[in-house]
């Protein structure tokens, strides 16, 4: 199978798909654009580049795909060091600073959830969306390429800069302020 | 406090522990204590069962999105092909 170029389609055969699989991981509709613009311009200076073994929706799509870790990297750098804190001292609460044992508060209860069928039913999505924007950036980017892109633990600590353990303590926190959150605010 | 009660008591381990073998598989000595820590502890067993959900509903709404009917207007489209066809003409 040879594949080929068409930059004159590109638009009409891809815009949607791409921006499709951007705002999955990007909420701001404006960024998203953007990039996927972005995207289309800079497979335009890598033409030279296509060797033709993936389909022209595969390689736009690993331009993307880098152009989206780009912002996570952004995103998750700096600027957000409140939110992170915030996050972080939310966290704090959970457990006993001697023994780590669960305070009275916060440790899991039933809830809705326990009677929930999470495969046949969508009625929650929308608090667990409210809940996943309460996460800090950097947290949402590993959350994202963990459970949407399905990547290893490798490629995540690489392309975020992230050690192992630093990885496994954000998936940890992620998990245990998502689920603080849905208890709290299930109906 | 003794070497058993820092596993029974130590919830924060524990569900680093639940959460860490949802991706990759423990080490013995992991597996030793949240094997012990969940015999007595209610709290976290319900968090194993708790999380497990999450982490389905997640990948449900993560992948509707995708699916969704999520698309560009006509406008932005007509705009983002102009563009490529004023980089190509530059070339």
């Amino acid at each position: 199978m040879s594949n080929e170029l068409d930059p004159h389609h590109w638009v009409k055969a891809h815009a949607d798909y791409l921006y499709a699989y951007t705002r999955a991981r990007i909420s701001d509709e404006e960024l998203a654009r953007d990039l996927v613009q972005d995207t289309f311009l800079s497979a335009l200076e890598k033409v030279d580049a296509f060797e033709g073994r993936s389909s022209e929706r595969t390689w736009l799509t690993a331009i993307l795909r880098n152009k989206i870790i780009d912002q996570y990297r952004k995103k998750s750098s700096g600027i957000n060091d409140a939110e992170l804190k915030r996050a972080e001292d939310e966290q704090a609460e959970f457990f006993d600073a001697d023994d780590g044992h669960w305070n009275q508060e916060p440790a899991p209860k039933h809830f809705g959830i326990d009677e929930y069928d999470p495969l046949h039913s969508k009625e929650f999505d929308h608090i667990l969306m409210q809940c996943l924007k309460k996460l800090p950036a950097l947290w949402m980017s590993v959350f994202t390429m963990k459970h949407l892109d399905e990547e290893p633990t490798d490629t995540i600590c690489a392309e975020l800069k992230l050690t192992a353990s630093n990885y496994w303590v954000i998936i940890h926190r992620t998990k245990l302020n998502l689920r603080a959150c849905l208890q709290k605010n299930w109906i | 406090m003794g070497l058993l009660s820092k596993i029974t008591r130590n919830c924060n381990h524990a569900t680093f522990l639940i959460e860490k073998k949802l991706i990759k598989p423990l080490s013995l000595r992991e597996r030793i204590f949240l094997r012990i820590h969940l015999i007595g502890c209610d709290a976290c067993r319900l968090y194993r069962e708790q999380t497990i959900k999450i982490s389905q509903m997640i990948k449900n709404l993560f992948n509707e999105s995708v699916s969704a009917s999520v698309t560009l207007d006509d406008e932005v489209k007509k705009e983002m092909q102009d563009r490529i066809e004023e980089k190509l003409n530059q070339n």
